[in-house]
């Protein structure tokens, strides 16, 4: 057992842990924050993916012990006091999600990308999501999502993390 | 709640007078969006029961093998087990898995115990399973069972399968062979094959598919010992067929089961099934007395989880030398996999009725051969018979137009079902009920600019271009709204075809909509809110929509086939409709007024000719709950259900365009535009629609290009983690230009047909045609599924190298 302490989504944790344990069964199973799902064991698929010190991992890929004294965000972490972030509100608008078991991941993965280029082209965007798969919408909406949301950002002169606007009914 | 509440409520309601006009039609955005989106997910592996205890199985590591020993003491020393079980310890109350879809009467059926006994016959078949108190420490005590095998022979050539002398995959069945099923319809084949001008035949393969759902399979089962009551949570599409046959297969009696199908992230067909996980996941919570959970890990999923496709296709067609068609020949050897999972048998029967698509011809003959072989069993993926079918016909009718000097699109024309012509009754015997080839192609050909592609495509070949323009098209049909119930008896499937709907008005005037559908990401509760807010004239909002629970909502036949939306959603219709008639029983009562004098539109009851007299639905409502004064014998609510057996099938139908440049240096191919043009009928929310048709023809363009389950000689699975097979990703697929013609559907209430899988039916061979046409010249007739740069490098090499001449034939 290793000790570690990490935040996620805002909270601090201590907790003793299996050094094989990964990041993803840690944020699931111990932390109960199961808004991350899994989706393969080869780190293939990008569903598990969330923010490790400000970057995207794919939290499979990632033991618990990895993320010591590091800060974690997960898609719960994103909507804050009830305002969905510009992403969010995007793939919403643009049909961009069907089953939604994708969605977490996707999320997290556009938010770096627009992190890094806020102004990203379609053939951009699909470069940038390559590690994430989904195999219910075709990913066109999930990519014109992203390209509305880089402008919904670039026009507020918001940060990707920022939340924005109010939560639908 | 207080009486001055509900009363309150009812009057805010009633002043409102909130009405909804129009929600049909509407791209309104998804209700199910907002948990999805922010981490607030109910997906099987997240349910977390106090006590909860963990399964992991041990698989074959052999394609096909006698089990001469299984052991599992040494597993139950390690760590944190608390149970391990061989097939034959939990053979008591446990049965054979059920296959639902015995296509013939003397259909071979072998046993399949949910855990293996004597032998194994797929590699990924399971052998024994570990109980444990978390994930890791269950998956770790795998490793302490211990099995001996003895190796048969593997069975992986459905040709040489059924040899005299072949190795059975079933010993005791004495055969390989599970079924024949024939069709025969119109002239005799010989004789029209002897007028004819044009003879072909071609040999098409459909390689095994994954779905690769993204949710992995998962089951949590709950047990209640004192009353011998069970919840069963699972990622299926189907909890209702689920909990009937789980509880055939287990003997634990259906009522005393619950099962829940919470947030399920995509199906595709995958998770229409019973599987062996599910009914041992029941038989431990059973014997153990606590709750069980098991996920599949993906690369297990790929072992264990049904595959699709996988037919060799044998295809002949007789034409006149104007391209007209006279008879079609299908000879189909169907792989079953090692089993008959739940309508196994049944997938390429649901084809034979597809391959005379929208063609008129004058002969059909179709054989079918289901074959056994040591491979994981197949069973519906997306479009189920459907797509294959269509790959066949679309890919001969573009031989057919090569061999007659045709532009692809006119042979389809002249040999088309032409719009005058509808109703019509195919030579397969489907009446297709309404259809509009000629506007829907009209309409692709304009937004793909097709003359101008073809001026580029001659240019290109003059120039001697070494990147290939390749334009593909596949005009389609499809059966969709399984099925009229006494259909389904002919074609002898254990089932009906039905769907049943339940609405409840609440006392506040909001309204609960019980479905007996189990979407999977398909926007049912958007879809059915905006057909019962049009009925009811409620807002959108006020309507929630309740499913995926046989208790909550105890009646139905669950979710495939592109069957919801038709027969789900009308049933929906219907049960709407019975309200508004229980309403205005109410309203004409309380305006004393005759039920025929009353005008009911935007939610409000008026009277014909005095407009102020008038009750709203929601003022309904809360009179028929305090029943203060309702009509004689009126019972104090406005609910109402209905079952909806379809009268027909739904005929979707649509033309799809695909433009490719293929580099004949290197193999690969680009899809450069993709242009589709469905016929799905009336659009309830054309934004879900449009989603549907992406991801279809995602899946559908997967299958031309990229994904194939792979095996090796000895029946190893060699694509067998995400890794090694190629799920497209965002990077690998172009935009599509998508539009609709909308031809209603006259068997229904609704007029729709049906979206699911009519992207995933038309792209395939759209894809494969454009790769060919590009080719064509080059002497290449055919590249096999998938059309890896490897395969189409190898196609072209293979022509040149049987040329002669070295000249390039013409275009
Ligand atoms: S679950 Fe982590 S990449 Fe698939
Ligand atoms: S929405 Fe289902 S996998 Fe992406």
């Amino acid at each position: 057992m290793t000790h570690i302490s990490v935040t996620v989504d805002g909270t601090a944790y201590e907790d003793e842990v299996e050094p094989r344990l990964l990041l993803v069964h840690y944020l699931r199973d111990r932390l109960g924050l199961t808004g991350t799902p899994v989706g393969c064991d080869t780190s293939s698929c990008g569903a598990c993916t969330v923010e490790l010190d400000g970057t995207s991992v794919k939290s499979c890929n990632v033991l618990a012990v990895q993320a010591d004294g590091g800060a974690v965000t997960t898609v719960q972490g994103l909507a804050r006091d009830g305002a969905w972030t510009p992403l969010q509100r995007a793939f919403h608008e643009r049909h961009a999600l069907q089953c939604g078991y994708c969605t977490p991941g996707m999320l997290m993965a556009a938010r770096d990308l627009l992190r890094e280029n806020p102004r990203p082209d379609a053939a951009e965007v699909r470069r940038a999501l390559e590690g994430n798969l989904c195999r219910c919408t075709g990913y066109q909406n999930i990519v014109a999502a992203v390209l509305d949301a880089a402008e919904a950002e670039r026009a507020a002169g918001a940060p990707a993390a920022a939340p924005a606007r109010e939560v639908p009914a | 709640m207080t009486g001055q509440t509900v009363a309150g409520a009812g009057q805010t309601a009633a002043g409102a007078g909130r009405t909804a006009a129009g929600e049909v039609g509407r791209a309104r955005l998804r209700k199910e969006d907002a948990r999805l989106l922010t981490g607030q997910t109910n997906w099987t592996d997240n349910i977390a029961v106090t006590g909860l205890l963990h399964l992991a199985f041990l698989r074959s590591p052999m394609a096909h093998a006698r089990i001469t020993r299984v052991d599992v003491s040494a597993a139950l020393e390690r760590p944190g087990v608390v149970a391990a079980f061989t097939g034959r310890d939990l053979a008591d109350g446990l049965g054979s898995l059920p296959c639902a879809w015995p296509v013939t009467e003397d259909m071979v059926l072998p046993a399949h115990p949910p855990l293996a006994l004597e032998e194994v016959r797929h590699a990924g078949d399971p052998v024994a399973v570990v109980v444990a108190r978390d994930r890791y420490a269950a998956a770790d005590a795998l490793e302490a069972v211990e099995v001996d095998y003895e190796p048969l022979p593997p069975v992986l050539d459905l040709e040489e399968a059924l040899a005299e002398d072949a190795p059975l995959v079933h010993s005791d069945k004495g055969t390989n062979r599970a079924y024949d099923w024939p069709l025969r319809a119109g002239e005799d084949f010989a004789a029209v094959r002897e007028r004819a001008d044009v003879v072909l035949s071609r040999r098409y393969r459909q390689q095994r598919l994954i779905p690769n759902a993204m949710e992995p399979r998962a089951v949590v089962v709950t047990p209640l010992a004192a009353t011998g009551e069970y919840t069963v949570y699972s990622a299926t599409q189907i909890p209702h067929i689920l909990r009937i046959m789980l509880s055939v297969v287990t003997g634990v009696p259906e009522h005393k089961l619950r099962v829940v199908a919470p947030d399920v992230g995509g199906g595709f067909g995958s998770k229409l099934q019973v599987y062996g996980e599910e009914a041992v996941a029941l038989a431990v919570a059973r014997r153990l007395g606590r709750p069980v959970k098991w996920t599949e890990s993906r690369s297990e999923g790929y072992l264990a989880t049904h595959h699709g496709r996988g037919m060799i296709q044998d295809v002949e067609i007789a034409a006149t030398r104007e391209g007209r068609l006279l008879g079609l020949r299908v000879r189909l050897l169907a792989d079953m996999g090692a089993y008959l999972m739940l309508v196994t048998p049944g997938i390429p029967i649901l084809g034979a009725f597809m391959y005379p698509a929208i063609y008129k011809m004058d002969s059909y003959a179709f054989d079918c051969t289901g074959v056994f072989t040591t491979r994981t069993p197949t069973d519906a993926y997306r479009g189920a018979g459907r797509p294959e079918a269509t790959y066949a016909i679309e890919r001969i009718m573009d031989e057919l137009a090569a061999a007659t000097g045709l532009d692809p699109v006119e042979v389809r024309r002249r040999n088309w079902i032409r719009h005058e012509e509808f109703p019509y009754t195919s030579i397969a015997g489907l009446t297709y009920d309404s259809g509009d080839y000629e506007a829907a192609t009209a309409k692709a050909l304009a937004l793909f600019g097709y003359d101008g592609l073809r001026a580029e495509q001659r240019e290109r070949r003059e120039r001697g271009d070494t990147v290939r323009l390749g334009i593909g098209v596949s005009t389609y049909t499809e059966m969709c709204g399984l099925a009229p119930s006494r259909v389904l008896r002919d074609l002898r499937y254990s089932a009906g075809g039905w769907e049943a709907a339940s609405i409840r008005v609440l006392p506040t005037g909001k309204v609960e909509v019980v479905t007996g559908t189990s979407p999977h990401g398909q926007g049912h509760v958007t879809c059915w809110s905006q057909i019962a807010a049009d009925v009811l004239g409620v807002p959108f909002e006020d309507v929630e929509v309740v499913h995926g629970d046989t208790l909550v909502a105890p009646q139905g036949m669950d979710t495939y086939g592109s069957r919801s939306l038709v027969v789900g959603g009308s049933a929906v219709h219907r049960a709407a409709e019975k309200v508004v008639a229980r309403a205005r029983r109410v309203a004409a009562h309380l305006l004393e007024a005759s039920e025929d004098d009353l005008e009911f539109s935007g939610g409000v009851f008026a009277v014909k000719g005095s407009p102020e007299a008038r009750r709203t639905i929601q003022e309904v409502a809360f009179a028929t709950f305090t029943s203060h004064d309702v009509p004689e014998g009126m019972e104090p609510t406005l609910n109402a259900g209905h079952v909806l057996d379809p009268e027909n099938f739904s005929y979707p139908h649509g033309t799809h365009l695909c433009a490719v440049e293929v580099d004949t240096e290197t193999g690969r191919t680009r899809i450069r535009s993709y242009v589709c043009v469905d016929d799905v009928g009336r659009v309830i929310n054309p934004m879900i629609v449009e989603g549907q048709v992406h991801g279809g023809l995602a899946q559908g363009i997967a299958q031309a290009l990229y994904e194939e389950a792979v095996y090796d000689t000895e029946g190893n699975l060699l694509s067998g983690t995400m890794a090694d097979y190629l799920v497209p990703s965002a990077a690998d697929l172009p935009e599509f230009v998508t539009a609709r013609t909308e031809t209603p559907a006259p068997s229904n209430p609704l007029g729709a047909k049906g979206v699911g899988e009519a992207g995933t039916i038309a792209s395939t061979p759209a894809v494969v045609n454009a790769v060919v046409d590009a080719l064509r010249p080059l002497g290449v007739h055919d590249v096999p599924m998938p059309c890896t740069p490897e395969r189409v490098w190898e196609a072209v090499r293979a022509a040149r190298e049987t040329r002669t001449d070295g000249e390039e034939a013409p275009a």
